[in-house]
This record gives structure tokens, sequence and C-alpha cells, in this order.
């Protein structure tokens, strides 16, 4: 029970990473593929319906994690303390661009706020895999699960591997998110884009798996390390060869992989101690009890079907290209 | 400063100031719903831009409840560690149940509704409004239910130190949520209709175009006013009976009531101070035997006083902290049962008097207004707009009153049974430095302070703009719910 609900909060954290990824990879190339007003617009109207559904996911990945293992909960986010007040900024910051920019037709407000979303979402991309890699390379965590030493002990050369690991992924991810959904000129862009800093921006992502699968990986660890290289090699076939929807599945693919390798890498544990193994939170110690699980798989069992479903469906309603043509004249007070 | 004061700060001024969003989401959601439903049945125009004009308020507003609410999923474990593990196992669950069945559906949802307009067909879309303020109701639901738990926790016993849930369905079933949720939802109705009430009269009094539009909203706000009162005093009362024998001490700090009363009179206001538990200096107006049948719905029973249960309280749950170092200043140190009681008399007080103001506004306006009239002087004006403000200082103080009222406990101990699990505050905190929560508390207060204003900024101008600037000239509504043409991506646009 303990392992499934590991493997759920594995799941969520994909999502997250899946969907927001490519929000991120948007707010991050803002002021790169959009080049105009109107450009800008399409970009985020690319992603204006869905970012915040693709939120949730974190949420819910943070709740599941408080729900199913507390003492991970309690001692990972108290631990990253200062970089996730950061991140939180970020999140905020970028939340509330995307609603307000375009309510005020003033050149110099839509500015403010683009910034506010570039800014936001590399860091909130940082963020996130700072985060992520600090649970999987562990903390100096003591018997109780306190963060023993500096406010700044999660900052270190592996968890800022991560982080760049996490935006560059979130870079190419947008980039061909946005020759899927976008058309003419931005899409090229985009495309053009993707191809020449998939090389340079992926490669964190492969040193990243390389560097855990050294230290902790098993065989179908370093079989899933091998998929991630192999889907973002195949993604970047499918983008030459203009197939952006096979593309975009292959980088889902390729984070799917990842995720499977950095949490199977990861697992029993659920924290690693740095400090000393035997304090490291296990997926045994750090769970609720089989009753709490139990409830858990319940409401889990009836509810992720259904948030994939609407979910899907507000991808399907939304799912034409984004070009400045749709674009209609501003109209606010 | 030590880490449990900023810390406190921090969770009060992150909660009260997203607290500010949610009633009016909440309130503002399902009443918009109703107006659409109206358009889409009776077609006429007026409901549509009601729908339009409201809703983008509520846009408005949401956004920022979305953003602040993302705090609150961190903050438990960020600064509350060792409450996140000592209550872990029950606390998270409707957190938890709160993301997977509301956040999903208020955000997918809102998404295809706020882009959705010509694109779905007509009642699909309208679908998507009930679904979305429906979810906020549920939200609300698991929240209250978390937070009913630490009010009066069941469904757990105490394992290794921990709690240890043993029935989920106590803890959704708990009888403090079934009096907190109806209260809380009708805090909510309260605050969208002062909302509705204050901005439509304003423009009446502005002289502005729709008329109409504005006279219905004047119209539905009052009477969701009216019904939304009368839910929060019956709810209210259910809440004072459950927290006389749950939580006596704060039902004796509600009142400053420091010697125990049979009857026992409520104070109406007091002159002096009321921060002294032994009420030296202190001159209340009282109405003889109120508090009795608040309590307990008779003239005659003994509501017991603060000396009467601080060495209750000490007898049962200590009269010291333990000797420990992650208490600091506090290890070792007397238990303060008694909480702050300025805050806790004049905050209970507060409340009651807003929300009495808010609906009182909603009718005189109501009645001001009546068969055409609109006053003419400035003071009309300020009225409405000032009554905007009173539902939403009416719900600030009734949980700065609820929480502030709990203290020293974070859990506050079920005086009849699960034994042990209780919790007080101040070994909730995390082991941060004070360092890290002081730049947290600046940090988040400054970004806040500025959102407030750029919310506030925005929400004047979409007012002041009124119908124009949501219903661009007069589009024609030829009841065509398809796409135009094939080629219509989008029918709202950043």
């Amino acid at each position: 029970m303990e392992t499934f609900w590991f493997c759920v909060i594995a799941l969520l954290w994909l999502g997250y990473l899946f969907l927001e990824g490519f929000d991120f990879g948007v707010g991050m190339l803002l002021p790169v593929l959009g080049r105009s007003g109107a450009e800008r617009r399409v970009l985020i109207n690319t992603i204006g319906p869905v970012w915040d559904g693709n939120e949730v996911w974190l949420l819910v990945a943070v709740g599941a994690t408080f729900a199913a293992f507390p003492a991970w909960y309690a001692a990972l986010l108290s631990s990253v303390y200062l970089p996730l007040v950061l991140f939180l900024l970020a999140l905020i910051g970028r939340g509330v661009a995307f609603e307000y920019r375009g309510k005020v037709d003033s050149a110099r407000w839509r500015r403010a706020w683009d910034t506010v979303i570039v800014a936001g979402s590399w860091t909130a991309a940082l963020g996130v895999g700072l985060l992520l890699s600090a649970t999987v390379f562990g903390l100096p965590i003591d018997a109780a699960g306190d963060r023993v030493g500096s406010p700044f002990a999660a900052i270190r050369w592996e968890t800022l591997l991560g982080a760049v690991a996490v935006a560059g992924y979130a870079l190419v991810h947008g980039a061909v998110f946005l020759s899927l959904k976008t058309e003419g000129e931005v899409r090229e862009r985009a495309r053009a884009l993707a191809l020449r800093v998939a090389p340079f921006a992926l490669l964190p992502l492969l040193v990243l798996l390389l560097t855990v699968q050294l230290r902790s990986g098993s065989t179908w660890t370093w079989g899933a390390s091998i998929v991630v290289a192999l889907a973002a090699l195949g993604a970047y076939g499918r983008l030459v060869l203009r197939r952006e929807g096979q593309a975009f599945a292959l980088m889902g693919l390729t984070v799917a992989a990842a995720v499977a390798a950095l949490f199977g890498a990861l697992y029993p544990d659920v924290l690693p101690s740095t400090l000393d193994p035997a304090w490291s939170l296990t997926v045994a110690g750090a769970a609720s009890s089989p009753y709490t699980l139990t409830v858990m798989t319940w409401v889990a069992a009836f509810g992720t079907p259904a948030v994939l479903v609407y979910q899907g469906w507000t991808y399907w309603v939304f799912r034409k290209r984004v070009g400045t043509r749709h674009i209609p004249r501003v109209h606010v007070p | 400063m030590d880490v449990l004061d900023l810390a406190r700060w921090q969770f009060g001024i992150t909660t009260v100031y997203h607290f500010l969003m949610v009633p009016l989401t909440i309130g503002l959601s399902l009443l918009v719903a109703g107006m659409q439903t109206a358009w889409v049945r009776t077609g006429d125009r007026k409901y549509l831009a009601m729908t339009k004009f409201w809703g983008k308020l509520l846009l408005i507003n949401f956004a920022m409840g979305v953003v602040t609410g993302i705090v609150q999923e961190f903050q438990f474990g960020m600064t509350w560690s060792a409450y996140s593990r000592f209550v872990g196992d029950v606390f998270g669950a409707p957190l938890a149940m709160e993301g997977l069945v509301a956040f999903f559906v208020e955000s997918t949802f809102l998404g295809l509704w706020i882009f959705g307009w010509d694109r779905l067909p007509k009642k699909v879309h309208l679908a998507c409004v009930w679904a979305f303020s429906l979810a906020t109701i549920a939200s609300a639901y698991f929240i209250l239910a978390a937070n009913s738990w630490m009010q009066h926790p069941v469904g757990v016993e105490l394992v290794d130190g921990r709690a240890r849930l043993t029935s989920i369905w106590a803890v959704l079933g708990n009888n403090t949520v079934l009096a907190a949720f109806p209260h809380t939802i009708f805090g909510a109705f309260a605050v969208a209709a002062s909302f509705l009430v204050g901005i439509a009269a304003w423009h009446l009094w502005r002289h502005s175009d729709d008329g109409p539009v504005w006279r219905a909203s004047v119209k539905f706000g009052t009477w969701v006013g009216v019904v939304a009162f009368a839910g929060l005093a019956i709810s209210g009362d259910q809440q004072a009976k459950l927290m006389f024998e749950q939580q006596p001490m704060k039902m004796a700090a509600a009142e400053a009531l420091c010697h125990t009363e049979s009857p026992a009179a409520f104070s109406v206001f007091a002159i002096g101070d009321v921060a002294r538990p032994d009420c030296e200096n202190v001159k209340s107006v009282t109405v003889p035997a109120l508090l009795s049948l608040l309590a307990h719905n008779d003239f005659t029973t003994e509501v017991k006083g603060i000396e009467d249960l601080v060495p209750e309280y000490q007898a049962k749950y200590g009269a010291n902290y333990p000797v420990d170092p992650r208490l600091g200043e506090l290890s070792g140190m007397p238990i303060d049962y008694v909480p702050n009681l300025p805050v806790t008399y004049w905050g209970f007080r507060l409340m009651i008097g807003f929300g009495a103001v808010a609906v009182g506004a909603g009718l005189l306006i109501q009645w001001l207004i009546r068969g055409g009239r609109v006053p003419r002087g400035r003071w009309f004006g300020w009225l409405a707009l000032g009554s905007v403000a009173t539902p939403f200082l009416g719900n600030s103080f009734g949980w700065i009153f609820t929480e502030m009222g709990r203290q020293p406990f974070v859990v506050v101990p079920n005086p009849s049974g699960v034994d042990g699990v209780w919790m007080f505050t101040a070994r909730a905190v995390s082991s941060s430095t004070p360092g890290e929560v002081l730049t947290s508390l600046v940090a988040l207060t400054l970004v806040y302070g500025v959102l407030a204003c750029v919310e506030v900024f925005l929400i004047r101008r979409y007012v002041r703009a009124g119908i124009a600037g949501v219903l661009p000239g007069d589009v024609p509504d030829d009841g065509d719910t398809r796409p135009k043409t094939d080629d219509d991506v989008l029918s709202f646009a950043y």
C-alpha cells in the first residue's frame, strides 16, 4: 500500500511536470518567440484555458504527500524553506500576470506583467527542479526529520543541476508545444528554436539521470534512463520531420521515463539523510496508517479518472492551433 | 520575535488575506451561475449583462484567490512541520481530497467558462459555471472539515504520540463542521450579496446606463443578503452551543467572562480594559440570561468563567510546558490558558456587528431606491460603497476570533473522549530559524500588499466602466450557439 502511494505521488509529479512543463516553457519563451504584441497574446492564449488546471497537479501532489507521507511532507518542505518561498512567489506572480495582463489596454501595463511571467516561469521551473532533486539526493536531516545546518543546505551542485535540468526540459517542451499549438511564423520560430536549443537544454537532464543512476541505480532504472535518451532523440527526429504531435508525445515519454528513473532510484527512501543513512525517511517509515491510505485509495480511484476525462475534454475543446488572425481587438475599460 | 510568533503572524496574514477572496468567490460564483441560468432560460439580455459584469469581477477576484491558496497548501509543512507530523494521518486527507475533488473541477471548468463563450453550446457552457461554483462549495467543506477537526478532534486515536485516523466518516461528519460549514457558506453569500447591492446601488446613484440591470442586481442581492443573515444567525447559534460544550474557554473568552455566572448574561459591549482575566476595571453592558440561552437554549444554565476554567485546564493538560529546547523561551514555563481577551471579545462583537450592519445596509438601500427613486446626496454613494466592506470585515473578525480563541492549542482537546490527541501551538512549529520565517513573512506580506493594490485598482476600473466595459456595443444575439465559423478558435483572448 505504501509503495502504491509512492507510485501515485510519482505519477502526480509526472502529470505536473508534463503539463505545467510546457506552460512554464511558454512563459520562459514569451519574449523570444513573441516578437509583437499580437504574437505574445497568441503564446499566452495557447495556455490560457489550461495553465490553472495544470498547476493543480502540483497542489494535489503536495496534498497527497501530506496525506500519505506526512513525515516526508514535513521534512522536505521545512528543510527547503527559503527556495520554496521564492518558488511560491514566482507561482503567485505568473498566475496573477496571466489573468491581469490583458485587463488594461496599455503597453506599459502589459510589459510589466510580461516581465513577471518570464521571471516567474524561469524561477518556478528552476524551483521545481531544485525541490525534486533535493528529495532524490537527500538533505542533511536528523533522526526527527529536522534539517541540521544552514537554511541554504538544499543548495548544492546536485540540486542546482536538477534545477537546470527541469528548466531545460520545460524550455524544449514549451517550444515543441508551441510548434504544435500555433500557426504561421510563431510556429516556425518555435520549431526552429526547439531544434536549435534541444541538444544543450536537454543535456542537464541526462547528466542528472546519470548522476542519480551512478549513486543508487538499479537495472530497471538504468533502462528507464536509456528510454529518456531514446525518447528525447526520437522527439528531435520527429520534429525535424515536422511531426509536431508525435514529437510532443515523445517529450511526454521523456519526462515519464525520467520521473520513473528518479523515483525508482529513490525508492525505498523518500528523503535520504545525507548525515546518516539510518535517519533517511523511507516509504514504510514516513507513510500514514493503512486505514488512511485505504481511504485515499478510494478517493483517488474515483477522482483520478474523472479528472483525466474532463481535463482531456478541455484540451479537446481548445485543440485548434492559435494564430494572430484569431486574436480579437482588445476591448477593456 | 521568535519563530513561533513569526510563524503565527505569517499564518494569520496569509490566511486572513486569502479568505478575503474566498467568500466572494464562493458566493459570487453561485449568484453568477444563477444569473446565467436566468439568461439561458429567458433570453433576457439584462441577465446576460449581469452575468458578464459580475462574472468579470468574479474572475479578477478568483485569480487572486487561486495564487494565495497555493501558499496554504505548502505552509503547513514549511512553518508547521511538527504539527504536520502529529496530525498528518488525519489532516492531510481532507486537503488531498479538496485538491482531487474540488480544485481540479474549479480550475478546469473555470477555464472552459472563460474561453467557452460562443464556443461551447449554451447549455454546456452554463453547466461549466455550475460545476465551477459547486466545486468551490465542495472545497469549502473539505477545508472546514480539516479546520473543525482542529477545533474538535474526532475519529482518531493516539498511537506512538501521533494522531491516527480511525474513521474518515467521523471527521467528515464532525458536528463541528456540520455547523461551521453552513455558517461559512452563508457568510460567503452575505459577502456576495453586499457586493451586488453596494456596487449596483452606486451605479444607480451615478445615473449610469443600464438602470434595469442595476435595479435587478440590488433586488437579487438584498434577498440573498436577508436569507444569508438568517442562515448566519441560525448556524451561529448552533456553533455557540457546540463551543459551550467543546471549547468552554473560547466561550468564556468570547465574553471576557471572568467569573462563573448562572444564569449567564451576554455582554453587549464593555468599557475599560478587557485584557485582564480578573475583570477589574471593566464595565460591561449586559443582557441578563442571554448567554445561557446562547449556550444551552434555556435561561438558567451555568456558564463557567475564566477564573474557574484555568485550574480545570491546568489539572487536565498540565500547568507547565515540558522542558524541551524546541520550545525556546516557553520551555518549562507556566502555560497561559487564557486567549488574547481583547481580540476574542471584540472579534466576536465585530463579527456579529458587521454582519448585522451588512444586511441592514442592504435593506436600507433597497428601501431607498423603491419605486424608481434614487437618493441624490453624496452620502448615498458612500453608503453603497461602504456597505460592500462590512461582511468582509465580519468574516475576518469571525475567523480571527475562532482561531485566536483556541489558543494556546493548535489542536484543541476534545473534552468527551479521544485521549491525548491535542497539541499546543508552541509545539507545532518547524525548527526553522527566525531569519527564514522573517524573510518569508516580509516577502509574502509585501507581495500580498502590492497585489491588493492591483486588485482594488482593477476592480475599481471594471466597476466604473459598468456594463459597457464587458459587453461592447450591441452584439446581436441570434441564438446561434455554435461557433460562427470553423476557424473561430477564440471567443475570448488575453
